[in-house]
């Protein structure tokens, strides 16, 4: 099976937002691959396993986005790919998407997996987004995925729901939370990740014209939301502090 | 200038979303005194179409198909490109729910257009539609636009107000011819398993559970207070990583971001991530044994004392005042 993962690299979910000059600062902020991410390239490892064939990780950014690919080797993936941007100055979904696409146009493929969102701009567009420009079907948010033959039985989270659905390969689908527990690097998949092959491509090496990757979108402005006033602690005999507190939430924030 | 804003409603169990009135509400604004016209699709909606009407739609286009019955990327897909290729909006509006999530970035990329996800606010500078959306799960935000072309958003449940229902509105209704085919995934069965009717992402009052709860069995007296206040249960990461349930009810940076009006804390620390699903809700109790946890800087009312005690007292006093109205 020819088995790609797309990928990105984000904040680790424990930093705290700083804004500088209109823009999110990175400095001494940790990366990490986006978790939902992570589901996918663990699911991508399994499904090698058990059918046989190659992963393919691909991630559009800098060239810092090798430290994350690095990773995905070491959990197990065969290849990773870089498209990079660096020198590309306005990039929104669209951007990505066309990219992306340019990129999967003369590519085999018999599933491409993703996370449902990423946990930095938590657009979920670059899957079903990608799915329909290069005209296979998609299934978003899934937790368990079977493959037999041509076959994929899939469980999709419908907002606490389970759907069960059936796809023909060649398909995309993006990771929910449930899927798998990702696998930690282990040291040996470390040492091999060094010498696996990681292919870095320029954006403008790809077949793809400046208008079709201009941005659709533009960002106004970016701001922190204002700081929340630590509230009041009750205080008293328990069954004072419910009296008091359902008092409260009924005649001050007049919410119930 | 006037604006024509086709605005995609949704059903869940033949009863309509009321982020679909929400999303009508939001194109009342953009349509700024032109057209605001909602399209329903599914296999039987024509009972739906006059409530659109009374929360501001001004025309109603229904697609009906026996195909329609379960949401498919593919031929709720092929039914909008065709309702949006006939009526040319200038801006469509979708809910930010499982289905909008779905479909909205296929329509956007068939269409070579900019979308703007998760919107919780919109406002007109000029000719420009500006939108407010979280990044980092809440921890910043970020105003936005589309640049050129059709303008595509989706709207987040609970933020913007629908209108208040009027039923002397009255708008024309019409049937859109719909042929379903060549589906390339099928919906083979839905498992049911929200324990209530309540919706996370729409519920007015959440009641979520950390670690503290300390096993599943620990759910059930935060389930007991939910029934009463009409309120969908929510979980941390700890508690769903510790088992202790689904991780359908995760809230936070990974899991789902929610904006209830009352979200009552019990038995969670406040880990940042944890925070960054919830701190943008508009009251916020937290029930917690232990005074220095984190999760008291968020909260406008603390009570420090242990869940298993204060939670059914709480689930009591509810009912007794809520009875008494």
């Amino acid at each position: 099976m020819n088995i790609f993962v797309i990928m990105k690299r984000t904040f680790d979910t424990e930093e705290k937002i700083v804004i500088e000059n209109g823009k999110i600062s990175e400095e001494g902020v940790e990366f990490i691959i986006n978790p939902y991410d992570e589901y996918a390239i663990e699911e991508a490892i399994q499904l090698r396993d058990d059918h046989g064939g190659e992963v393919t990780v691909v991630s559009i950014g800098s060239e810092e986005v090798e430290k994350e690919l690095r990773t995905a080797l070491a959990m197990g993936a065969d290849k990773a790919v870089l498209i990079n941007n660096e020198e590309l100055e306005d990039s929104d979904q669209y951007t990505t998407t066309a990219l992306l696409a340019a990129y999967f146009g003369d590519k085999e493929y018999d599933i491409i997996l993703g996370g449902n969102v990423s946990n930095d701009n938590s657009t979920g567009q670059i899957g079903p987004r990608l799915a329909e420009k290069i005209g296979i079907p998609y299934v978003t948010t899934i937790t368990k995925l079977d493959i037999d033959g041509s076959t994929a039985t899939i469980e999709r989270d419908v907002e606490g729901d389970v759907e069960i659905v059936e796809a023909q390969l060649p398909l995309l689908v993006t990771a929910q939370q449930g899927l798998n527990e990702p696998r930690y690097p282990s040291l040996p998949g470390i040492m091999k990740a060094k010498k696996k092959p990681l292919e870095e491509i320029d954006y403008d090496e790809l077949d793809v014209e400046d208008d079709e990757i201009e941005a659709k979108t533009e960002t106004i402005e970016r701001y922190l939301p204002p700081k929340k006033e630590a509230g009041k602690v009750l205080d008293g005999e328990v069954d004072d502090q419910v009296q008091e507190l359902v008092k409260l939430l009924r005649q001050e924030a007049k919410v119930i | 200038m006037a604006k024509k804003v086709l605005v995609i409603a949704e059903s869940r169990e033949s009863e309509l979303r009321n982020v679909s009135f929400e999303a009508i509400a939001a194109g009342k604004e953009i349509a700024a005194g032109g057209e605001v016209i909602a399209a329903i699709a599914g296999e039987n909606v024509s009972a739906l179409t006059d409530a659109l009407v009374h929360y501001g739609a001004d025309r109603v286009i229904k697609a009906e198909n026996e195909k329609l019955s379960t949401y498919t990327s593919d031929g709720y897909g092929q039914v909008f490109l065709q309702i949006i290729n006939s009526i040319k909006p200038d801006a469509i509006l979708l809910p930010h729910t499982s289905m909008g999530k779905d479909i909205a970035p296929k329509l956007a990329s068939k269409l070579d257009a900019g979308l703007i996800s998760d919107a919780t606010a919109i406002e007109l500078d000029g000719e420009d539609i500006v939108f407010t959306r979280p990044i980092y799960s809440g921890k910043a935000f970020e105003k936005k636009k589309v640049k050129a072309g059709v303008t595509i958003a989706t709207i987040r449940p609970n933020n913007i107000s629908a209108l208040e229902k009027d039923e002397s509105r009255s708008g024309e209704v019409f049937s859109e011819d719909v042929e379903i085919k060549d589906l390339r995934t099928i919906v083979k069965e839905v498992v049911r398993k929200s324990t209530s009717g309540v919706d996370l992402s729409e519920a007015k009052v959440i009641i979520a559970g950390g670690r503290g709860v300390k096993s599943e069995d620990g759910f059930e007296p935060l389930q007991e207070l939910a029934d009463v206040l009409g309120a969908a249960v929510g979980a941390s990461r700890g508690a769903c990583d510790a088992d202790y349930c689904d991780y359908s009810l995760q809230i936070g940076q990974t899991g789902k971001v929610v904006t209830p009006d009352l979200y009552i804390a019990c038995g969670i620390s406040g880990a940042i991530q944890h925070l960054a699903g919830m701190s943008n809700s508009k009251v916020i109790v937290a029930i917690n044994k232990d005074p220095e946890a984190n999760i008291f800087n968020v909260a406008d009312y603390g009570i420090v004392g242990d869940l298993f005690e204060v939670v059914p007292l709480l689930t009591q006093e509810f009912k007794k005042v809520l009875q008494t109205n």
